[in-house]
């Protein structure tokens, strides 16, 4: 056993189901994940955002007792996870962020099985199973192959798999990363029903209506560290102005636009593809583009949203 | 709900029958196909060309050439099996479709994974060889009660070849390693491991390899207890061969729990 200084346990309250205290993880010399204290209550629905490689997954894997850390400490359910790892897990239900399904089994037989690694009876596997199948509406595919599945039916089935055990805890890396829109809908509607009936939701996405839609609370990472956390409105209060002019300029005329645009509203961004004008009123603001001889080929106003804070917090839009 | 747990391994064991379910038949048949074509193939050719060498005839323990080739026959079975068993499918479930790591994120572990790789190795080894076992004993010359513990001493090498070969391709990087094993391992210890003429028979350097490996091990035990009318059984001998191959299987089991809870656990 290394040793390793841990701070003082805060005794985790009681409805407190994860606490982690300076989480860190390294791979090598690389740290991940760098000293991050997190807390979820139960029953909420709590997000992790960030750009590609910020450290969401390899948090959310500490979470999920897949990954230990190198550093600091993680309680969940009050359990300590360096040591409890396998009780945790029989109390949660995982859908990572690559799917894990026996590709050559048919959609049914993935459900028992998984119920199986639970040692749940199996006439209780097969109940369940029968629900879950209702749930992710994969009835009529129960006997196909999960080879031959699209992968928005793959995910539903990820998703459906982790529910086997009727967890308390439901950890989801991008879970809807593939979905057609209509799916993602769906798929919110059932998050949601999980919810309402008590199942503390932690996930993952780089959808921000996603975000502002399930999560209660969130915490946007990068580059291993958490720079804001609160709920989808505060956030939007704290780093982003109540309105957006977006506006685009004919072909590499962004550039010029923007030089002409300074000073207008609080601040202003540059976009590969458009300029967005952070200011209270929009509409003023757009006046005034047109009083300084600026002609955009078109303009918005519209709210701000989750997508601004994110691009101010991490200099990066979603879309990269 | 009450019911008696489930031990871990076991609940690693029903996803393995449920993938071998859909090729079980292709299977069995093959298990039943290849060792008749070498009973015809071997016996028939080679063993009328030695049963008329009657100089040979010390050598094989006094029976004729099937005979002495049919325990051979079961043991190098679950090698071959065995092997390829804790090869591409180890690679599988922990880079193609992931299976082991669906199951890390259960209450399963890396030990439940191994030793369920184990059992589960263990019953194919003896599905396999149960299948040899009733084509030699439809030929006269090879039927006897001694197949049964022949049957058992195979699955021993099964697992003497699993678990070392588990434990390698957890942390092999590609599958670019399998098929050289198999050329410069599994195939060279088929021909050269005594199954099919006695290993005193090998220059002594390459007679030593062929003992240090656990294949010829099996194979003595196996004729040991098939061999018709042959010396009454060496219990100690049976006890030190098979020793000998749990050895590899200990050993290998070890290896493998300790990478695979680091590559599943980092
Ligand atoms: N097993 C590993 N070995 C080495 N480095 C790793 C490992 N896992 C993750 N990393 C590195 O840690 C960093 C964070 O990775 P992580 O997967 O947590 O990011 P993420 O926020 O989930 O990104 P994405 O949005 O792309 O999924 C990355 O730079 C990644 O390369
Ligand atoms: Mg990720």
């Amino acid at each position: 056993m290394p040793f390793v200084s841990v701070p003082p346990v805060m005794p985790p309250t009681s409805d407190s189901l994860i606490v982690a205290r300076g989480l860190t993880k390294r791979f090598g010399d690389f740290t991940a994940v760098d000293g991050i204290d997190v807390e979820v209550h139960r029953g909420e629905a709590f997000g992790f955002l960030g750009p590609n490689g910020a450290g969401k997954s390899s948090t959310m894997r500490m979470i999920g007792c897949v990954s230990s850390p190198s550093d600091g400490s993680m309680h969940v359910f009050g359990l300590d996870a360096a040591t409890h790892g396998a009780q945790i897990r029989a109390r949660i239900g995982v859908v990572p962020q690559l799917d894990t399904l026996d590709t050559e089994l048919s959609v049914k037989e993935n459900l028992w099985l998984y119920g199986r690694f639970f040692d749940l009876p199996r006439a209780e596997c097969r109940r369940r199973a029968t629900e879950l199948l209702e749930f992710a509406q994969l009835t009529d595919r129960a006997d196909s192959i999960v080879d031959n599945l699209s992968g928005g039916m793959k995910r539903r089935l990820s998703i459906a798999r982790s529910l086997i055990n009727e967890p308390e805890l439901l950890l989801l890396d991008e879970p809807t990363t593939g979905l057609d829109p209509q799916a993602r809908h769906v798929l919110w509607d059932r998050l949601y029903r999980l919810k309402q009936q008590g199942v503390t939701l932690v996930l993952t996405t780089h959808y921000m209506d996603e975000a502002e839609q399930l999560c209660d609370r969130l915490v946007v990472m990068d580059q291993g560290h958490i720079v804001a956390e609160g709920s989808p409105r505060d956030l939007i209060a704290r780093y982003s102005t109540r309105e957006v002019l977006e506006l685009r300029f004919a072909a590499d005329g962004n550039e010029a636009a923007a030089a002409q645009l300074a000073g207008i509203g609080d601040r202003l961004e540059l976009l590969p593809d458009r300029v967005l004008i952070y200011a209270d009123d929009g509409e003023t603001a757009l006046t005034e583009t047109h009083h300084r001889g600026l002609s955009p080929e078109s303009a918005l106003v519209r709210r701000s949203s989750l997508e601004d804070v994110f691009l101010q917090l991490t200099g990066r839009s979603l879309a990269d | 709900m009450s019911h008696l747990a489930t031990p871990g391994p076991l609940r690693v064991v029903s996803w393995h029958a449920a993938l071998y379910r859909r090729l079980w038949r292709v299977n069995v048949l093959s298990s039943l196909v290849q060792p008749l074509v070498y009973m015809l193939g071997l016996g028939v050719g080679v063993g009328t060309l030695v049963d008329r060498n009657t100089a040979s005839g010390d050598l094989l323990g006094g029976g004729s050439y099937v005979a002495f080739v049919a325990p051979g026959l079961l043991v190098t079975t679950t090698m071959v099996l065995a092997s390829g068993e804790s090869m591409w499918p180890v690679m599988a479930g922990l880079r193609w479709s992931r299976g082991y790591h669906g199951m890390a994120a259960t209450p399963l572990s890396a030990t439940d994974i191994v030793l369920g790789h184990a059992v589960w190795t263990t019953v194919r080894s003896l599905i396999a060889t149960g299948a040899v076992a009733c084509v030699l004993a439809l030929f006269t010359d090879t039927r006897s009660w001694g197949l049964i513990p022949a049957v058992v001493a195979a699955a021993f090498v099964g697992l003497a070849f699993a678990m070392p070969l588990m434990a390698y391709s957890i942390d092999a990087e590609m599958d670019g390693g399998f098929p050289a094993i198999q050329r410069f391992v599994i195939t060279p210890l088929f021909l050269f491991g005594g199954a099919f003429y006695p290993v005193t028979l090998l220059p002594a350097a390459v007679e030593w390899v062929a003992k240090a490996a656990p294949l010829w091990h099996g194979v003595v035990v196996a004729r040991a207890f098939t061999t018709p009318g042959g010396a009454p059984i060496d219990w100690l001998a049976v006890a030190g061969h098979l020793g000998y191959t749990l050895l590899f299987s200990v050993a290998g089991t070890l290896v493998a729990v300790r990478r695979l809870r680091r590559r599943l656990y980092p």
